[in-house]
């Protein structure tokens, strides 16, 4: 068969492949849906989960789109579809593309001509992130029967337990917020852009959620704060940009 | 409820393993079902030049992060995020600020439901989104990769984390401050640590932040 990265091959066995994904989460859903229901959960908060995590996702969901139109220049259009749809991170799988490209002498605004090169950045990106995959069926289970365990012995300290690991989640990302604002003691104002893109989604939150809490029939705002202040971080970062760079 | 003397969780776990360990092959094979049609085989050199410049970090980071991601998650939004993957910077802020607002914990069979509901509307979302981009891709490549827009899609992290921080760090304020201060200390006086090697500073921001909330809680400040 004669090899080209948009073969319309690559994209029956991509689209199998992603319709299974798709019906893993599909099936999830329902029996977390049926199971909250078995458990009399109010339906509203179900309700307002469903949309505010399908609202939320939308912008993230366009900037990994970012990503496939990237990548599609050298990889064709199924890879990219594949990896940014499922499994990868659009900045792994940018990372694991550029690194097979880089070893076979070719870069990502050249599109790969040979099936041999195409299958050599395609296994590069599968087994580099492959862990998760093989590991989480076997360890998810032990590992948060360790988590149960530490919550039967102390209630209190689970609650603690669990809040620290956000917190430090959270924390690392903060932190990477500030990695270049040193720049600017040199004059160089860009490491600042993420910090002020940062201000600005947090001091919308803070007014979502005062406005929720204060302000009569403004409650739904509650859920639905955490995309608004992303998408308004994110328009915001277009005017800062353009202002410290 | 038991259904076949199996918890909600129970099943769960094995329905995770089944369709995480049958997914798991289907993409590990994908690769070498491409070879096959096409009658290739990879270039072996760069394919090991390339796999040992990712694999060292991304594995080592892999295994630390089911340790720190697995618990937050909760079962079925661990074995969904695995798969569809952009966990810390989509599935796991969407699973937080879902618990979150329905004051669950993520330990607890209601916090376990919000959280799988949160993640897996947000996999089947992110799928549709870029099965039409997909279609679209030709009239929107000139958008998507505008100069205007770009700033915008390069910020999403800060934008993201700005309005997370506000709910997590406004409740949790005495804890919070230890782990801030070492992260932005660390970020900042450490050239090393960067968009690309914040994946690692998770953990230990993890485990940071433990020490410091087993040491207040023992002396009964937190």
């Amino acid at each position: 068969m004669e090899f080209s990265v948009n073969h319309p091959i690559l994209f029956v066995m991509v689209g199998i492949l992603i319709a299974v994904v798709l019906m893993q989460s599909v099936y999830f859903l329902v029996r977390a849906v049926k199971r909250a229901k078995e458990l009399k959960m109010d339906k509203k908060v179900i309700s307002k989960t469903i949309s505010s995590a399908a609202i939320f996702t939308i912008a993230p969901a366009v900037a990994i789109l970012v990503g496939v139109a990237t990548l599609s220049k050298s990889l064709g259009i199924a890879v990219p579809w594949l990896r940014l749809s499922i499994i990868g991170s659009l900045s792994y799988e940018t990372i694991a593309a550029n690194s097979a490209l880089e070893a076979l002498k070719l870069n990502t605004a050249t599109q790969i001509t040979n099936a041999s090169d195409f299958v050599t950045v395609l296994s590069v990106m599968t087994v580099g992130i492959a862990v998760g995959l093989i590991f989480v069926p076997f360890l998810t289970k032990k590992i948060q029967g360790g988590i149960k365990s530490i919550e039967k012995r102390d209630k209190k300290w689970g609650e603690i337990f669990s809040n620290a690991m956000f917190l430090g989640m959270i924390s690392a990302f903060l932190g990477y917020v500030f990695c270049d604002v040193s720049g600017a003691f040199n004059g160089d104002f860009t490491g600042l852009i993420p910090v002020c893109v940062m201000a600005v989604s947090a001091f919308v939150m803070a007014i979502c959620g005062i406005l929720a809490m204060k302000v009569k029939h403004m409650g739904w705002m509650n859920d639905y704060a955490l995309p608004i202040s992303l998408i308004c971080g994110m328009a915001a970062a277009i005017p800062i940009d353009s202002w410290l760079r | 409820m038991k259904k076949n003397n199996l918890t909600y969780l129970d099943s769960v776990h094995r329905d995770g393993r089944i369709w995480g360990i049958a997914i798991c092959l289907l993409i590990l094979l994908f690769p070498v079902a491409v070879c096959i049609i096409f009658k290739a085989v990879p270039n072996w050199n760069a394919f090991l030049s390339g796999a040992l410049a990712v694999m060292p970090m991304y594995w080592a980071v892999g295994i630390v992060e089911m340790f720190t991601y697995i618990p937050m998650l909760g079962a079925g939004g661990a074995y969904l995020s695995v798969v569809t993957g952009n966990i810390s910077n989509l599935k796991l802020p969407c699973a937080l600020d879902a618990m979150e607002r329905a004051n669950v914990k993520s330990s607890s069979e209601e916090g376990e439901i919000i959280s799988t509901i949160a993640i897996s509307v947000s996999s089947i979302v992110t799928t549709v989104i870029i099965i039409v981009g997909v279609i679209l891709l030709a009239p929107l490549t000139p958008v998507l990769e505008s100069e205007i827009l770009t700033p915008a899609f390069e910020q999403m992290l800060p934008a993201l984390f700005g309005g997370l921080a506000v709910v997590f760090v406004s409740k949790n304020a005495k804890l919070s401050i230890a782990p801030i201060i070492l992260m932005l200390a660390l970020f900042i006086f450490v050239p090393a640590l960067n968009k690309d090697t914040v994946g690692i500073m998770v953990p230990v921001g993890v485990v940071f932040t433990l020490i410091v909330a087993r040491i207040m809680y023992k002396k009964g400040i937190i």
